[in-house]
């Protein structure tokens, strides 16, 4: 292998692995804060794709409006989601708030295959996004390096916000312990509220990153990225936002790579993620970047 | 004989009622084979696989307590095993037009029954060495990592072609899956689980399941006690598996998406966790309505309007009532209440314990 494929295969890891990790912050955010596996996620992201979709086709919208248009509904309807399917349960075992989850993916799955039919829907790529230069003989889609920047940059926001603001530390104290921050005064609703906000904001924008890079809309488009991307969130350390670009980076070089390096693999790519994930809980079961929280009795 | 009928009525009836009971249904079975055509006793089969599929996967879910979503994966390997060790030399010849199948294979042909049992046992190996690797985890990373399992097998079924014929899956299964064999397995497996529940493995996973540290001062092997609930769980999905490959014919590794899993939960909490009747009658229940339902993908009068057909409808209805029964009513069903003919006396279909008894003193 020279230099340069290698260096294109590089680009192409660096942009999946950052969609990747944009996706997985939202898991671990979610994770951190109510401890459960929004098995939704992926479909929140498939949802935040059809939106913007439908913005630009349906609606003739320009594109920049029906992205905005798209993160805010489907920002509201990840808080919606939330408030349905998980408030109700919070106290219950945590087993039925994950067959909860489970249930919303299903139910957002087929609502999907019923309102925005089965049949794959091609996505509009702006001609911005659909560009494509040569640098030193690697090709490079003007997406692929959109993605890492917009990664970068939600990154840089999220942990301002998490570390400096009072929100943030709300959302500390209540990942921390629920029950010692409402006796702090924190709305405890109020905060799982904005977080779901931002994880399905998150979600949202990765689902039309997604969708720009692969041009290819289905409803059951977000059930692989939303697997690994929670994969990814634990490789990180599950609850730390770092932990979870980490993860994303990790496995999306880990998965093109690996293709690029050993092309017999290719067919097991899938599975990639998984043994990566089960050899991490066994070797580290907090992940790269976690903490380690004692089993209470 | 007044004082021998006075002491032993409670449970004499009870037998009697066993009895008829399993008389009626026999009977039922007869009947049913007799008088219904060819794609009734489809979905009446299906029933029976149902079951078993259930069953299996309340063994873990509901009576261990682990929250495991690889049952795809197992049903799988069963599938498989026992579809590969039936078919005849020249079907491989057929099916295997890509890759030829493995020498070794090539010229394996079991009857039904032995192919079942191994296809069943090598689920439960591959469960029993899954098992060993991941129930050290707990709860949802338990959840996600099974889930993980099932999807690698499903991978591995995919790109081991000259096993499995990759993609194009196995055609042409012979129909060996008749009424007898799906609900006499479906029988025999409710009644093992019944008397495993009640023996002391049973209580050692309920207690599990309660609290584990508890059970683990009190002197249970939590960790061998999971696998071997996870064990048995497994070969439970193969068999289920086997009879799933015979009776549809035809298999693919796209038929066992972890989706399925998903499917087989729902009858799960639909029936209630941790309850043997529920997982049977909620599997009944389910897999007739999937098919009375059909209607739904299809045109729609709703008396003002008439809809062309909306494929998925079906589905959208069964994932709604998984959510609003996880809601509002969490015990599903049954709860963790179990079928007894007390219970019938109690709600007053049946006349109460000793009345017969008085009856026949008089």
């Amino acid at each position: 292998m020279d230099i340069q494929t290698f260096l294109q295969q590089f680009v192409n890891a660096l942009s999946l692995g950052s969609l990747y990790a944009l996706i997985a912050i939202g898991y671990t955010m979610v994770y951190g804060i109510l401890r459960l596996i929004n098995f939704a996620h992926g479909d929140i992201f498939m949802v935040g794709g059809y939106l913007a979709f439908y913005g630009v086709s349906a609606f003739l919208m320009p594109w920049w409006m029906a992205v905005i248009v798209a993160i805010a509904l489907t920002t509201v309807f990840g808080v919606g989601l939330e408030r349905v399917a998980y408030r109700p349960l919070r106290d219950s075992p945590r087993i039925s708030i994950m067959i909860s989850a489970i249930g919303a993916s299903f139910l957002l799955e087929n609502l999907a295959i019923v309102l925005f039919d089965a049949r794959p829907k091609a996505f509009p790529v702006p001609e911005f996004f659909a560009a494509n230069f040569v640098i030193g003989g690697v090709h490079i889609a003007s997406v692929s390096l959109v993605i890492p920047v917009v990664t970068g940059v939600i990154l840089a926001v999220l942990l301002w916000m998490v570390h400096q603001t009072r929100v943030g530390m709300a959302m500390r104290a209540v990942s921390t312990d629920i029950e010692a921050s409402r006796l702090m005064a924190i709305d405890v609703n109020q905060i799982v509220s904005i977080t779901f906000a931002i994880g399905s904001a998150l979600a949202a924008i990765g689902g039309i990153l997604w969708a720009l890079k692969y041009p290819r809309l289905e409803p059951l488009m977000g059930i692989m990225p939303g697997l690994k991307c929670f994969i990814a969130a634990v490789i990180g350390g599950i609850g730390s936002i770092g932990g979870a670009v980490l993860g994303g980076l990790l496995l999306g070089v880990i998965e093109l790579m690996t293709v690029a390096f050993l092309p017999e693999l290719t067919g097991y790519k899938d599975a990639f993620a998984f043994i990566l994930l089960i050899v991490v809980l066994l070797v580290k079961p907090t992940g790269l970047l976690g903490k380690n929280q004692g089993e209470k009795v | 004989m007044n004082t021998s009928l006075s002491k032993k009525p409670p449970m004499s009836r009870d037998k009697i009622l066993t009895l008829c009971a399993a008389v009626i249904g026999l009977v039922l079975l007869f009947v049913f084979e007799e008088l219904f055509d060819r794609f009734t006793m489809q979905i009446f089969k299906l029933c029976a696989i149902n079951i078993i599929l259930a069953l299996s996967l309340n063994l873990i879910n509901g009576f261990t307590g682990l929250f495991s979503l690889g049952h795809a994966g197992f049903m799988a390997v069963g599938a498989y095993t026992c579809a590969i060790l039936t078919m005849s030399p020249e079907q491989k010849e057929i099916n295997f037009v890509l890759v030829p199948i493995a020498p070794w294979l090539a010229n394996v042909h079991l009857p039904f029954v032995p192919a079942l049992l191994i296809g069943g046992l090598f689920a439960g190996l591959i469960g029993w060495i899954l098992g060993v690797i991941s129930l050290r985890l707990r709860d949802d990373y338990l959840a996600i990592a099974t889930l993980g399992f099932s999807e690698i097998i499903r991978v591995l079924l995919t790109n081991a072609q000259s096993v499995t014929n990759g993609a194009l899956g196995l055609k042409g299964l012979p129909r060996f899956t008749t009424m007898w064999w799906a609900w006499g397995s479906a029988i025999l497996i409710t009644l093992f689980l019944v008397l495993l529940i009640k023996s002391s493995y049973g209580r050692a996973f309920k207690s599990i399941r309660d609290n584990e540290i508890a059970a683990e001062s009190m002197g249970i092997d939590v960790f061998g006690m999971k696998v071997l609930s996870f064990a048995i769980s497994s070969f439970l999905a193969g068999i289920a598996g086997g009879l799933l490959a015979h009776y549809l014919t035809t298999i693919d590794p796209k038929q066992f998406i972890f989706l399925k899993t998903f499917d087989i939960l729902l009858i799960v909490v639909l029936g209630g966790v941790g309850s043997i009747t529920g997982s049977v009658v909620a599997a009944i229940v389910v897999t007739i309505s999937m098919e009375a339902l059909r209607f739904l993908d299809g045109p729609l009068n709703l008396g003002f309007m008439t809809t062309s057909g909306i494929p998925g409808l079906r589905m959208v209805f069964f994932s709604a009532l998984l959510m609003v029964v996880v809601i509002y009513r969490q015990q599903g069903l049954m709860g963790k209440a179990e079928f007894s003919w007390d219970a019938l006396s109690k709600i007053g279909l049946l006349p109460r314990r000793g009345s017969a008894a008085e009856k026949g003193g008089k």
